[in-house]
């Protein structure tokens, strides 16, 4: 009876929140054939919210795989004053609002702060430009590759690492041919979670982007803009066409996943 | 010499771990280091290999000294006690891995590597994965890969210490055996003191960090420097405070000749060939190995008396 009622109730829960909708998002983008949904998402205004999307997500998760594995070396290999704190640090992009994020990046990158009033003298633009929208998506996603990789390297171990050393490899082959082959499905998992957060990035990206049409406004800020103007068709296409995105990065992760891999590998 | 060690001092924080420990490995020997867990001999080996730095202390391996090169050039094989098998490569590709990272042609490295499987019999594995082989070919295979780069020395950790009893036993004779083939200064670590007699032709003694004896096998067992060496290398008992090999007792039941002090048999165990007499010594509990033979022609029983006599020198 009871596991009946919980059962029930964690359906009908599960409908209202997210199931409903979903669906009716699907059901107003394709209410009219599919016509609408590729006239909406064919506009200049929505191919170039898709082109920045991708540059911006594309260069985080570069700058967060480069950075995420030689930071989960660093604390999976060493010891050093210091290393609960950087711990504790990678940590904070996950408890810190990205609304918080944005507005932190404007104060020190801004035109009229010092570091970024340096930074445009030379001729880069970050605020209300991709360097910034780069540096808030990095900001937001900057733990998902470290904390994916940091605890296969301490299972993995130094001892193969050793022995390849033992073996006349230098600390750069023996990284290539033993360390990355150790971490890889760990890492295409951080990668892939790091990805869909970039694409689906919203507070951090409002604040330092300027939300500027056609210039720097991603799909997340093309939805809400186009939402705002009652332009509901155009809305729902691209919140349908992110709500895609993110189902595919999730099926692709869930294939990724280590556990799945190492219970299909034993 | 092949591997001269000289005045290595190592601690690991706030604990010595080697303590002014000097070795000499003869060329084409098989050395072994034998010592209590915890002793340091891992970690002198660990030294050796490049993989430790010394605090003090030098290095020298065929002449050149090492102190200050990095493990990858040493040109040492180093087998690890858990393998380290590289877990996403086939056993092939295990052993090709040192060549392969010195460039040689790919003719050279499928002839070099396929020679080797021979040696470690696991011709028939070459497309395995390590988690596909057992414990013993897993070994096998890491000494092949070790041995590929054609090091100047081969360095065993507890080359048998993961294996069952059984496989132990069989790989000890067939490393003696390798080693006779290949020729390799060879230098291995273990606790176990009856493989490091059988297969060693030096041993070295560490305890604490410290090297308490180093000679051939016969030699620590005849002759041991300390109690420690003795205690260490076979069994012992005590009499009137003297440490002695059991097996140097002579018992006899007749006191008609001089034949040393009075003791009352508290317990007989058979051990196959062997019988094992427990006496009761002035006080003190002793034991002696003698043949079945003996034990039968005393016919000692719980209770008889015997008498206990040194053999000196058999």
């Amino acid at each position: 009876m009871i596991k009946h009622a919980l059962r029930w109730t964690a359906l009908l829960y599960l409908f209202f929140l997210l199931v409903l909708p979903v669906a009716l998002i699907a059901w107003r983008t394709f209410g009219d054939g599919i016509a609408p949904f590729i006239e909406s998402l064919s506009s200049p205004e929505a191919l170039h919210a898709f082109q920045i999307t991708f540059v911006v997500a594309l260069w985080a998760v570069a700058i967060n795989t480069a950075f995420g594995v030689g930071m989960a070396i660093l604390l999976a290999r060493h010891s050093f004053p210091g290393k609960r704190l950087l711990n504790a640090a990678i940590d904070l992009p996950l408890a810190v609002s990205p609304v918080v994020v944005g507005l932190a990046l404007v104060l020190v990158y801004g035109r009229f702060a010092p570091v970024g009033g340096w930074l445009e003298s030379l001729g880069l633009q970050v605020i209300f430009s991709t360097p910034g929208m780069v540096l808030a998506t990095v900001f937001v996603s900057l733990p998902l590759v470290v904390r994916a990789v940091e605890p296969v390297l301490n299972e993995l171990g130094t001892e193969q690492e050793q022995a390849a050393h033992t073996l006349g490899a230098g600390p750069w082959p023996t990284f290539l041919r033993i360390t990355v082959p150790g971490i890889r499905a760990a890492l295409a998992y951080g990668v892939v979670l790091c990805l869909a957060r970039a694409l689906g990035e919203y507070g951090a990206i409002a604040v330092v982007s300027g939300r500027l049409v056609g210039q720097t406004q991603t799909l997340t800020l093309f939805v809400e803009e186009r939402f705002q103007n009652f332009r509901e068709g155009d809305a729902f296409a691209a919140a349908t066409a992110l709500a895609l995105i993110a189902v595919i990065t999730l099926l692709v992760t869930k294939l990724l996943h280590p556990k799945h891999r190492s219970m299909d590998s034993r | 010499m092949a591997i001269q060690v000289r005045h290595i001092n190592k601690s690991f924080g706030a604990t010595p771990v080697l303590r002014d420990v000097s070795i000499d490995v003869k060329p084409g020997s098989l050395t072994a280091l034998l010592g209590p867990s915890g002793g340091g001999k891992s970690t002198l080996l660990r030294v050796i290999a490049g993989l430790e730095q010394p605090d003090s202390g030098t290095v020298v391996i065929n002449g050149v000294d090492a102190t200050n090169l990095s493990p990858q050039r040493r040109n040492v094989g180093f087998v690890f006690q858990h393998y380290a098998a590289f877990k996403h490569m086939t056993v092939y590709d295990n052993v090709a891995f040192g060549l392969q990272i010195r460039k040689r042609p790919k003719a050279e490295i499928r002839s070099r590597v396929k020679e080797l499987l021979h040696l470690v019999h696991l011709e028939q594995f070459a497309t395995r994965r390590p988690a596909q082989l057992s414990g013993g070919q897993r070994q096998r295979m890491a000494l092949a890969r070790a041995l590929a780069v054609e090091p100047q020395v081969l360095l065993l950790d507890e080359p048998f210490g993961a294996l069952d009893a059984q496989v132990r036993r069989e790989l000890r004779s067939w490393l003696r055996r390798l080693h006779d083939e290949v020729h390799v200064t060879t230098v291995f670590v273990t606790h176990d003191q009856e493989e490091a007699i059988e297969v060693a032709d030096t041993i070295v003694v560490l305890a604490d960090g410290i090297v308490e004896q180093a000679g051939a096998p016969h030699d620590l067992y005849d002759n041991p420097a300390n109690p420690f060496v003795m205690r260490f290398l076979g069994p012992v008992t005590e009499i009137d405070g003297e440490l002695v090999r059991p097996h140097d007792l002579e018992l006899s039941t007749s006191d008609d000749q001089k034949c040393g002090p009075q003791a009352t048999v508290t317990r007989i165990v058979r051990l196959g060939f062997e019988e094992r007499v427990e006496m009761l010594l002035s006080g003190q509990e002793t034991w002696a190995q003698v043949t079945r033979g003996t034990a039968h022609r005393l016919a000692l029983s719980p209770g008889s008396t015997v008498y206990v006599k040194k053999v000196d020198d058999p």
